[in-house]
């Protein structure tokens, strides 16, 4: 039996979230008790991030977003956090899930990547868990990454409500996945970042975008190894010129040739602040 | 907590078919239910309170008149006033009724209706699915 963690390939590059969480998939929702625990324990920290009131009068006023709710674990988490929430998926199966397990928000099915078929303003929050990196993925011809991921962040921020917060927990399959995500998102007018819990761990790392739909508040700390919090250097999107912005433009160049050799390796010098020579 | 999985009137007055390519506003969509059900839900004037003002309360009263007609009820349910009262935040009579409506009818099955193309959403289990295809996006 193959376990989550030794799977050798992601399921967002066999399938669409909607074929891959078929019956049989879903079930893994009700029965594998690791992944539960962990998305449990995402969805916790997740709710931690929106740093809503303690108050569970105002708690119970509020309603939260949860994208890509699946079986309704997260929104288990929001639930006992004291707060209302609708939930959407893609997969039916995942949804049935979530009605037998007698879930305590109400339920949409739509494709995040085509816009949230919501109202403006509708939200005091929104969290995701384990959701986003399927928006990184199309096999289809006619569906562009890019332009759902636009189409998801853009109705992402006109649905919540001024000075919400939106924390979405994602699994990049690499750096370039997760430039791509960030930058999608700060290009429709939140203000935020990336918050990376345990960043030094390969396998620990958890990595949220924490967005705000208004000012600038303090990102929150992100945590380590040794349980201690630290300010995490808030990623921002790459500046044109920047090391990282290099680095993406010379990977690009590779996959689209191959096998040039017109474009020099990358060492300690690639990007490198040069000393201004006037 | 409110025990919210199927389509309430609150999730239906949020939802809209804008994401459709060409549509202007896409709310309020058409109910069309075929089977309801009245659920007991307790009071949360708080929450009540916190959200009228991000209701469309236009599309909240034309969706409850569309469901008294249709008489699926056995008790219709309770006439809204046409605009949201000023005093509704100290009105406990309007948030009752208002969260009758909003939080207590469950639609289970039927369909919903974007009012500018007539592209039909249908409603099962409680469930109501918004998917559209590639080519319908804006």
């Amino acid at each position: 039996k193959i376990s989550i963690c030794t799977m050798a390939s992601r399921p967002e590059s066999s399938l669409p979230p909607e074929l891959y969480y078929d019956d049989k998939e879903a079930k893994k929702y009700t029965q594998n008790s690791r992944i539960i625990q962990i998305q449990s324990e995402m969805s916790e920290r997740a709710i931690e991030l929106l740093s809503l009131p303690e108050d569970p009068t105002i708690r119970s006023s509020l309603l939260v977003l949860d994208v890509g709710c699946g079986s309704g674990i997260s929104g288990a988490a929001l639930t006992e956090a004291g707060l209302n929430w609708f939930g959407v998926d893609i997969s039916s199966s995942m949804l049935e899930i979530a009605l037998e397990n007698e879930v305590e928000g109400g339920l949409a099915r739509c494709d995040i990547g085509h816009g949230l078929p919501f109202r403006a303003g509708c939200f005091d929050a929104v969290v995701s868990v384990s959701a986003l990196q399927w928006l990184a993925y199309s096999d289809r011809s006619t569906a562009n990454p890019i332009r759902r991921q636009r189409a998801f962040f853009t109705s992402l921020y006109a649905c919540m409500s001024v000075g919400a917060r939106a924390v979405l927990q994602f699994y990049p399959a690499d750096e370039l996945q997760l430039q791509l995500l960030l930058n999608s998102a700060m290009s429709c007018g939140f203000t935020g970042g990336l918050v990376t819990d345990y960043p030094e761990s390969a396998k620990a790392r958890k990595h949220f975008l924490v967005l705000d739909t208004a000012g600038t508040r303090p990102m929150p700390a992100a945590q380590d190894e040794a349980g201690g919090r630290h300010s995490t250097k808030q990623q921002q999107p790459m500046r044109k010129g920047s090391k990282a912005w290099i680095m993406r433009k010379k990977e690009q160049y590779r996959r689209k040739n191959p096998d040039s050799k017109a474009l020099p390796s990358d060492s300690k010098y690639t990007g490198r602040k040069r000393k201004p020579r006037f | 907590i409110f025990k919210i999985s199927n389509m309430k009137l609150i999730l239906h007055n949020m939802l809209t078919s804008a994401m459709i390519k060409g549509v202007k506003k896409g709310y309020p969509l058409l109910l069309r239910a075929t089977k309801v059900e009245l659920q007991p839900v307790e009071f949360d004037a708080g929450f009540v309170v916190h959200m009228l003002p991000r209701l469309d309360w236009s599309g909240v009263t034309a969706a409850v008149q569309c469901l008294n007609q249709l008489d699926l009820l056995q008790d219709p349910l309770p006439e809204l006033p046409p605009t949201v009262p000023d005093d509704y935040a100290n009105n406990e009579d309007f948030l009752r009724k208002a969260h009758i409506a909003l939080m207590q009818l469950d639609v289970i099955e039927g369909c919903l209706v974007c009012p500018e193309t007539g592209r039909e959403f249908p409603i099962a289990k409680g469930i109501p699915n918004m998917l559209i295809n590639d080519n319908e996006a804006a």
